[in-house]
């Protein structure tokens, strides 16, 4: 007896409602761009400068202790909150502390972080300080730009791929897809208000590169039966091409999520957000990929006139021999 | 039909063995690392038996390679520095005002007196007392220069010297700045690099990045603001002719004049030239050593130059005073009694023997050429780098688990295939990150987990393939042929796709993110290694030694 996700030969009419799909994809981006706007993103101190402090103490955290402590220094804004986990000890107490960027320092000040530190210990003699992390505002304005080259880097470069292995019409639909889950993972962030750093940026592109690889699979598929049923309309094509490979779509979904959920479950709470942002990414790519990508297709055409039979087969690489 | 050639069963088994021997040292890694610090320390400082016993806590014929652990997993120190490259500009400068000076002392008839002039630090100004001889003085100052090779500019030189009215002002040139930048960003290198290992911490990363910036990493240690202190103190020795002293900290300081104040003796100033007649940088040999009274005390020889500089300005000026410039301040200002030749001398003031030690080893070690601002620094400490190992490690076999048992409920049979390849995957993956020294990182891991769940994805495109094809095709052995082939075009655009993402985040991120680029892009490699070809060679023995007339997938 075998496990089946989906049973044996679908025939899943994908498209009857690809309108509402795309209706509700674009309510979503829409949302994401209001919270973004509204909300913004929570930009740990990779992006905005500024030091975070993680302590650990056996004691219980009084958090307003904590704050009326460190008020005394006059560091600005400062953000105090505790960290729970499962895989924490029951006597094990985390909270990060966040102080922003000094103005006028470009150059992180050790002095501010001793007096901080000094300030914690007389109120709590057990704390330690187990990270510490200061980020100048100068290295964090490049981070930002960095990273956003980094995600368009690959989005350009994922395009470049697929226009040369396929169509220009698959490539466009790729890309749409790609930032569609782009657009929509930032808007969880700044929605749910997690924080936005350097690892973050690291999801987001594996996102993209799952998303994609989930695309492509589908895609392949698409110009197989695009040769192979040479005379049914494109939808039709798309939806025998959809159902074929779903399957497959929902195994390889499956199996990274379980992954992933053993990641967020007992990883400890340092990547949480980075997990976070990889499962979702593994969700709504895998959304995108049928009615984001192949809705695309749907809606610009593929040139079905191959006047090169077989020749640009994109089988190339079957002639490859274990 | 079914078939792989011998010769390359034998080279998939290999790259497999060979994955196994070279992973093995990581599941003995506090072993082979106590091995690898005993070898590395018996190279240093000779045997002994604790070493060797800990040498032989592994067989020193098994491979050493292990796997780094990131800071974030190990605990330690991180920090960016910027270094200050225009500050040797000023240095610079103050080194060329004494030739400059003396070369215009013979044409003190068209060009008159020279005087310096307050300047920003970038530049530097002279006045010359007759500004009818400016065009003579340029002629002299110009001599004075040195020709630089530049791929910008040929025949510029090393300084630029202009002038307007009574004033000429010098300034480095563009193309000599750059150069300068480079030298000096390499010299605080290396002497940070010096630094840290004279401390002696395991593997410490020690980079350039970009033009100005250096990132240094090192594991094990205990706060950032720790390693400040190794790499920050500097030690910047120099000899200056002394102009007074007295009691006064603002005493009236003329133009390339400045007060310093003295080591240990309360309230007492010195007037000195701020051009010093030798500098630390000239030092070949500093060693703790202690003088006629048996007070500590530091021995230094100078090289070659600095010698003959130090023994022309002893021989000139007998019966004055000149100051021992520490850090910007006196720590001795003797009268010279005689001519000093050979370039070697001694440090007196009152130190204590711990002192005197630290400071030969200060000057040994050189003065950084400029001042260091910290851009970045992180610190992490080693329980919580602890703690997230645990976490990983568990988080890792559970999904581990999972995705077996997964697999084996959904495929059957060719489920343990699959989990055979995706255990060998792993392994091949911890052998090449362990050849490369890779460095394992908290979102590294992440990346492993996820290698592991789409590892199997190359392995579902096949099954599912082979489900389809057995449907429709003649026999199992064709279905399971036609599964591969036809799942060929889809698993490598697949995975070239994430494979140029990883690239990307390799080339432009840092740290972290790049471990999370490394275990990405490798096991990509990895696993579709192993799907294509371990996999099928398992699925091709099971069927030769079987030959059934059905499967099921």
């Amino acid at each position: 007896m075998r496990l089946k996700l989906i049973p044996e030969d679908t025939k899943i009419d994908f498209f009857q409602r690809w309108k509402l799909w795309f209706g509700i994809s674009m309510v979503l981006i829409v949302l994401a761009a209001v919270s973004f706007g509204v909300r913004g993103l929570n930009y740990g101190i990779d992006f905005r400068g500024g030091t975070t402090i993680r302590t650990e103490s056996s004691t219980d955290l009084d958090i307003a202790s904590y704050r009326e402590a460190l008020n005394a220094l006059n560091l600005g804004d400062i953000t105090i909150s505790e960290v729970f986990d499962p895989t924490f000890d029951a006597d094990q107490h985390v909270a990060m502390i966040r102080i922003q960027a000094q103005d006028d320092q470009e150059a992180v000040s050790a002095e501010l972080i001793q007096s901080v530190e000094d300030a914690l210990s007389a109120i709590v003699p057990d704390i330690e300080f187990v990270s510490v992390e200061s980020v100048g505002p100068k290295v964090s304005g490049e981070l930002i730009w960095t990273a956003v080259q980094a995600v368009a880097l690959a989005i350009g470069a994922v395009l470049i791929y697929v226009w040369l292995r396929f169509e220009w019409q698959f490539a466009v639909g790729a890309v749409i897809a790609l930032i569609h889950d782009v657009i929509l993972t930032i808007g969880v962030f700044s929605e749910l208000q997690i924080k936005f750093d350097l690892a973050i940026i690291a999801a987001l592109l594996t996102i993209v590169g799952y998303s994609l690889n989930d695309t492509v699979v589908v895609f392949d598929r698409v110009r197989e039966n695009l040769r192979k049923y040479k005379n049914r309309p494109l939808k039709e094509v798309l939806n025998i091409s959809i159902n074929e490979t779903l399957s497959r779509t929902m195994m390889t979904s499956l199996t990274t999520l379980l992954a992933l959920f053993a990641l967020i479950a007992l990883g400890g709470d340092v990547i949480r957000g980075f997990v976070f942002a990889m499962i979702w990414g593994i969700v709504v790519g895998t959304y995108s990929s049928i009615f984001i990508a192949a809705a695309i297709l749907l809606y610009i055409g593929v040139k079905r006139d191959w006047t090169k039979p077989d020749n640009n087969t994109g089988n190339q690489y079957a002639n490859i021999d274990a | 039909m079914l078939y792989i050639d011998l010769w390359k069963r034998v080279l998939i088994w290999l790259v497999c063995a060979a994955g196994l021997i070279f992973a093995l040292p990581n599941a003995f890694y506090t072993r082979v690392e106590t091995h690898n610090d005993a070898v590395a320390a018996i190279e240093v400082r000779g045997e002994n038996p604790d070493l060797l016993a800990a040498e032989a806590q592994w067989p020193s014929w098994a491979p050493t390679d292990l796997v780094n652990l990131g800071l974030d997993l190990r605990g330690g120190a991180h920090l960016l520095a910027e270094v200050q490259v225009a500050e040797v500009y000023a240095t610079r400068l103050e080194g060329f005002w004494p030739s400059l000076r003396d070369a215009l002392r013979p044409e003190r008839d068209t060009v008159g007196g020279v005087r310096r002039v307050p300047s920003p630090p970038e530049e530097l100004r002279v006045r010359i007392g007759n500004p009818d001889g400016m065009a003579r003085a340029l002629e002299v100052v110009r001599g004075l220069t040195q020709p630089i090779q530049s791929l910008s500019g040929v025949g510029s030189t090393d300084y630029v010297v202009s002038g307007q009215g009574d004033i000429m002002v010098v300034t480095l040139s563009e193309a000599e700045q750059r150069a300068s930048d480079d030298r000096t960003v390499r010299q605080a290198l290396e002497i940070i690099r010096r630094r840290i290992d004279a401390v002696g911490t395991r593997e410490p990363t020690i980079q350039r990045q970009g033009a100005d910036r250096i990132l240094i990493q090192v594991p094990g240690i205990g706060s950032a603001s720790e390693l400040k202190e190794i790499i920050g103190t500097t030690a910047r020795l120099t000899f200056n002719p002394v102009i007074s002293r007295g009691g006064d900290p603002d005493a009236n300081a003329g133009p390339g004049e400045m007060v310093v104040p003295s080591l240990d003796e309360e309230g007492q100033y010195y007037t000195i030239e701020t051009a010093p007649v030798v500098s630390g940088d000239e030092l070949v040999d500093a060693q703790p050593s202690f003088d006629q009274n048996g007070r500590p005390a530091v021995n230094f020889r100078f090289n070659t130059t600095g010698a003959r500089k130090f023994g022309d300005y002893t021989l000139e000026n007998i019966g004055q005073p000149f100051a021992i410039v520490l850090d910007d301040e006196v720590i001795s200002a003797p009268v010279i009694q005689s001519h000093i030749p050979g370039g070697s001398g001694i440090i007196t003031g009152r130190f204590t023997v711990e002192e005197s030690t630290n400071l030969a080893v200060l000057l040994r070690a050189g003065a950084l050429p400029a001042e260091l601002t910290f851009l970045e620094e992180r610190t992490i400490g080693p329980e919580l780098g602890q703690d997230s190992i645990d976490a990983g490690k568990i988080a890792t076999a559970v999904a581990f688990v999972a995705v077996l048992v997964f697999m084996v409920l959904s495929y059957g049979l060719f489920g343990i295939f699959a989990n055979i390849a995706l255990i060998l995957n792993i392994v091949i993956l911890f052998a090449a990150l362990s050849l490369m020294g890779a460095t394992l990182t908290l979102p590294g891991i992440a990346g492993i987990v996820l290698t592991v769940g789409m590892a199997v994805d190359a392995n579902v495109l096949i099954f599912e393939r082979i489900r389809e094809e057995l449907k429709t095709a003649r026999g199992p052995a064709r279905a399971i042929e036609l599964g591969y082939e036809k799942a060929l075009s889809a698993i490598l655009d697949a995975n070239i796709t994430t494979f140029i993402t990883a690239v990307i985040l390799f080339v432009m991120g840092s740290g972290p993110v790049r471990g999370f680029a490394i275990t990405l892009g490798l096991g990509i490699m990895t696993s579709v290694f192993t799907a294509i070809f371990v996999t099928r060679l398992l699925i091709v023995m099971w069927f030769e030694r079987r030959r059934p007339k059905t499967i099921e997938v």
